[in-house]
């Protein structure tokens, strides 16, 4: 390479981030992220936030219980807008979910490395957000101890489950995704689990470490057939992920109602799902690696790749709008009486803050500046976030409030319990991170480790030239 | 248990330490050539070379997956069946009973989850995991295997090994340390 290095080459160098910075070795990664877990000291923000967040979980308790015991008269959704709140946060927690598996899988499968610090993270937070969008449907059924009916099992009613309904293919897509996410979630846990057995110095520690790591030790033989299961696991997840947001969006597309009966839902619910789960994600490890100091393995690479990918899908969401309107207005009939309604109706506030937060903040991310920028990046992630609700409040809400009677038109508000109950759940998701990041190790250790120079075998003639 | 110099315990094998990856894969290499057959090498992360190194087999665990994927997407199949079409057929419309395109998605679920769960239990099971006891434990340094070290070793039960001398052979190895692993 040549050492005069123009202006613009040492440019394109600062764009080139490392994804782990130089310096590292074995012990230091190892140590760095099992040390934030092994430590005596709790960090007294965690208390804070671990607390707050567990108030939450109470308030969530709470409304199920009063929801329970009441009946799901206590929230506001009513004829016509049946599916309100239940329903968008639904395909809201579910979305965020996306951006897990897209990270573990799919970019595996493509073979990008700056995948690797952040994918333990990421599929923690799809567990916790499936957890989430689950609690919406099951109570939303009114008798949640009734919910099992929808398993298809032999009975005494001699009914079946109609599986010509998307809601059944729903319940499958869902808890198939919940339990194969777990178990990939899993299966990359397994060998640190046992260096975390191997590191721990309590006896009780090592124990519960050294149960769930069932006796790793890292021979080569396992870790082939390892590497093939996890391979193929990421394969298996990586349709797996797009049918589900597609299955979420049949929830909608298969009714005949104007305004959810469009072919373009799955592909635009599957960009939206993974947009909104990026954004997650940013928002969640922007303040992490900050405050545990982990600039060195979740560097301003992985924080520069995940804009582009909002960026990227940002752009796909915005196609799908155009399109909604345009089919709409080349329709005619209903459908462009829908798209009216939803751009000057009374809820056209909600569907141009829905602009505001899902099209134009994002083309912030053009600029390298921004994406590099951590505090702007947050800032820029939670409108997303908030954009992508709003998005399913503005598809659900505006397609049902006014039908095809004006005499069965009516007003949705949400009610308190409708807040309780979502700022619960994200409530719960917040304290189910803040025990993730303490009691299990947030970045794999095996995989950072396979990101350093020194993993690699030399071939003999580069042994010998070190020599 | 005391023994007496003649009849010293039967151990379970020799390990010796290495530093680098290289290192390991070169004694690895070397050890297969010298003729010893029970031979395993451990690492805190998965190295591609080993594979060719020690002569392991490509593992079937694909064909297991494959064979879970089929009968998950076949039973999720047959159940849609034999719902919809013979235990309990509802007439929608005049629609056939065995509308097969809205039975796709759950088909396609089924098919993913049980091929999920043969690759995660196929995995574990091929490898005799979990096992809450392994003689190589009883090696103190071992617990650098899943940080920073590396290690190879050659069990007794194989035709070539004798104690002193394959203990001799590995320090030959360029190792750091050899252990023997009490059983």
């Amino acid at each position: 390479m040549s050492t005069i290095t123009s202006g613009r080459q040492q440019e394109m160098i600062g764009q080139d981030h490392p994804v782990i910075a130089p310096g590292h070795n074995f012990i230091s990664v190892t140590e760095k992220i099992a040390s934030i877990v092994l430590s005596r000291r709790t960090p007294f923000g965690w208390v804070i936030g671990a607390t707050i967040t567990f108030v939450m979980v109470m308030m969530l308790l709470y409304t199920i219980t009063y929801l329970v015991l009441t009946g799901i008269g206590i929230w506001g959704n009513n004829i016509p807008v049946a599916w309100a709140f239940d329903i968008i946060n639904f395909v809201w927690w579910i979305g965020i979910g996306h951006a897990g598996t897209l990270i573990s899988a799919i970019l595996l499968l493509f073979r990008q490395d700056w995948r690797t610090s952040i994918n333990r993270a990421a599929e923690a937070m799809t567990l916790f957000a499936v957890a989430c969008a689950g609690l919406f449907p099951l109570f939303h059924v009114g008798r949640p101890w009734l919910a099992y009916w929808l398993f298809p099992y032999p009975n005494t009613m001699g009914m079946w489950p109609q599986f010509r309904s998307p809601l059944m293919w729903d319940v499958f897509a869902v808890s198939t995704y919940g339990t194969v996410s777990l178990l990939f979630w899993f299966t990359g846990l397994i060998p640190d689990l046992a260096t975390m057995r191997d590191q721990a110095r309590h006896p009780l520690v090592k124990k519960i470490y050294g149960v769930l790591a069932m006796g790793w030790r890292g021979s080569a033989r396992h870790w082939h057939r390892y590497e093939t299961a996890y391979l193929i696991l990421a394969g298996l997840s990586t349709p797996l992920v797009l049918s589900v947001h597609t299955v979420v969006s049949f929830d909608f597309a298969v009714s005949i109602l104007p305004g959810w009966h469009t072919t373009i839902f799955p592909p635009y619910f599957v960009a939206g799902a993974i947009y909104s789960g990026f954004a997650m994600v940013l928002t969640l490890l922007i303040p992490i690696r900050k405050f545990y100091g982990l600039e060195d393995m979740i560097t301003l690479r992985h924080m520069n790749q995940m804009g582009k990918v909002m960026l990227a899908t940002g752009l796909i969401v915005a196609y799908g709008y155009l399109m909604e309107a345009f089919i709409g207005w080349y329709a005619g009939g209903y459908e462009w009486f829908m798209i009216r309604n939803r751009m000057f109706g009374p809820y056209a506030w909600s569907y141009w803050l829905l602009i505001l937060c899902n099209i134009i903040t994002p083309q912030l991310l053009w600029s390298r500046r921004v994406r590099e920028n951590m505090l702007v990046l947050f800032i820029v992630s939670i409108i997303i976030n908030v954009g992508m609700w709003l998005e399913r409040f503005v598809i659900i809400v505006t397609s049902l409030y006014r039908d095809f009677l004006p005499s069965s038109w009516g007003m949705y508000a949400p009610r308190l319990w409708d807040f309780t109950m979502f700022f619960g759940t994200i409530g719960f998701f917040l304290f189910m991170m803040f025990l993730f990041i303490r009691l299990l190790p947030m970045i794999p250790i095996f995989e950072v480790r396979m990101l350093l120079p020194q993993s690699r075998v030399q071939s003999k003639a580069e042994a010998a030239a070190h020599d | 248990m005391a023994h007496t110099e003649q009849e010293r315990p039967e151990i379970y094998g020799v390990i010796a330490e290495f530093e680098t990856p290289t290192e390991l894969v070169e004694a690895a290499r070397r050890t297969r050539a010298a003729g010893y057959r029970h031979v395993d090498a451990f690492s805190p992360y998965p190295i591609e070379e080993l594979n060719e190194a020690l002569a392991i087999r490509r593992t079937r665990l694909p064909i297991l997956i494959f064979l879970g994927g089929l009968i998950g997407g076949l039973s999720g199949y047959l159940l849609l069946y034999y719902t919809s079409a013979i235990d309990y057929p509802i007439n929608v419309g005049g629609r056939p009973f065995n509308s097969w395109p809205s039975f796709v998605p759950i088909t396609f679920e089924m098919t993913v989850l049980f091929a999920a769960f043969s690759a995660f239990l196929g995995m574990l099971g091929r490898n005799g995991l979990p096992r809450p006891y392994h003689p190589v434990f009883n090696v103190p340094r071992f617990e650098l295997a899943s940080r920073d070290r590396f290690f190879l070793l050659i069990e007794a039960t194989d035709p070539k090994f004798d104690r002193e001398e394959t203990a001799g052979f590995l320090w030959g190895l360029n190792a750091r340390e050899v252990f023997e692993v009490e059983p």
